[in-house]
């Protein structure tokens, strides 16, 4: 099984087993997130950003033989992360603004943002290889159709047609993952 | 909950790449930390490399051949403080 494809609890377990091409993928699944939540949701500087990112890989690299949910691996990483936001910001509060009560709430609403995006990206993993390159490029990239076309060997005039056949397969997918989700 | 193709757009924005270096740095955890716990236990074993790794930490361990990355020198200074 490529291992893109494991789910999360099937990740932890290869990673407990020690195989480093596991490792390898949880942090790429979850490098997105975890960066999200630290410069998005909490707005830390790229310094401060980098040192939770690292922290926090280190300790579920640490713990997670205390993970009592292997399936719980996401939003174990969320509070994980969110816990040294805070603890960063508080021990840096003398050169950044304290952390209020709203200033908390605006950051939960960020993660479940991130969450809700991190879905898309799961089942943007489960589309077609191509797909999967030309809507990230695209969208979270930020790249031109001409850098796109570049890149993946594409005439620039066939990279919008791409993006949106692409977006219609990850919407589909998406749908499926959330049956009756058609009636909401 | 229902996906619009504008929404799902919207959410592909919102996770953006980490920065490979700290992606890479992270996934190399495993190895430095095995690289860490060689080290500690040969301080453990060893008075004089204890000693050499307290009174100057990166002359000892490059004596010794160890290539420590940025972390785990983070770590060992912290252990081996004079």
């Amino acid at each position: 099984m490529v291992l893109p494809s494991l789910t999360d609890a099937q990740l932890v377990a290869r990673c407990r087993a020690g195989e480093e091409a596991a490792w390898n993928e949880l942090v790429s699944r979850f490098s997105r997130y975890v960066y999200g939540i630290a410069v998005q949701a909490f707005r830390l500087s790229e310094h401060d950003a980098e040192d939770v990112f690292q922290d926090c890989f280190a300790r579920v690299y640490e713990n997670l033989d205390k993970l009592r949910d292997d399936s719980a691996l996401r939003p174990w990483i969320a509070q994980l992360t969110r816990r040294l936001c805070i603890d960063r910001l508080r021990g840096g509060a003398r050169e950044q603004p304290a952390v209020g009560e709203e200033f908390l709430g605006l950051a939960e609403d960020s993660m479940a943002t991130l969450d809700e995006a991190m879905t898309v990206h799961e089942a943007l993993a489960a589309l077609s290889g191509d797909c999967r390159e030309i809507l990230d490029r695209f969208f979270a990239q930020d790249q031109s159709y001409r850098t796109i076309g570049e890149a993946l060997d594409l005439p620039a005039g066939t990279i919008a047609s791409r993006i949106s056949r692409c977006l219609s397969k990850l919407r589909e997918a998406l749908e499926g993952k959330n049956p009756g989700s058609e009636a909401v | 909950m229902a996906y619009d193709e504008e929404r799902i757009a919207r959410l592909l924005k919102a996770l953006p790449p980490a920065p490979e270096g700290w992606v890479r740095a992270a996934q190399e955890l495993p190895r430095s930390r095995q690289g860490l716990d060689e080290i500690v236990a040969r301080a453990e074993a060893d008075a004089r490399f204890r000693e050499a790794l307290i009174a100057d930490l990166e002359s000892a361990l490059a004596a010794e051949g160890f290539q420590p990355d940025e972390r785990t020198l983070e770590r060992l200074r912290e252990r081996f403080s004079s």
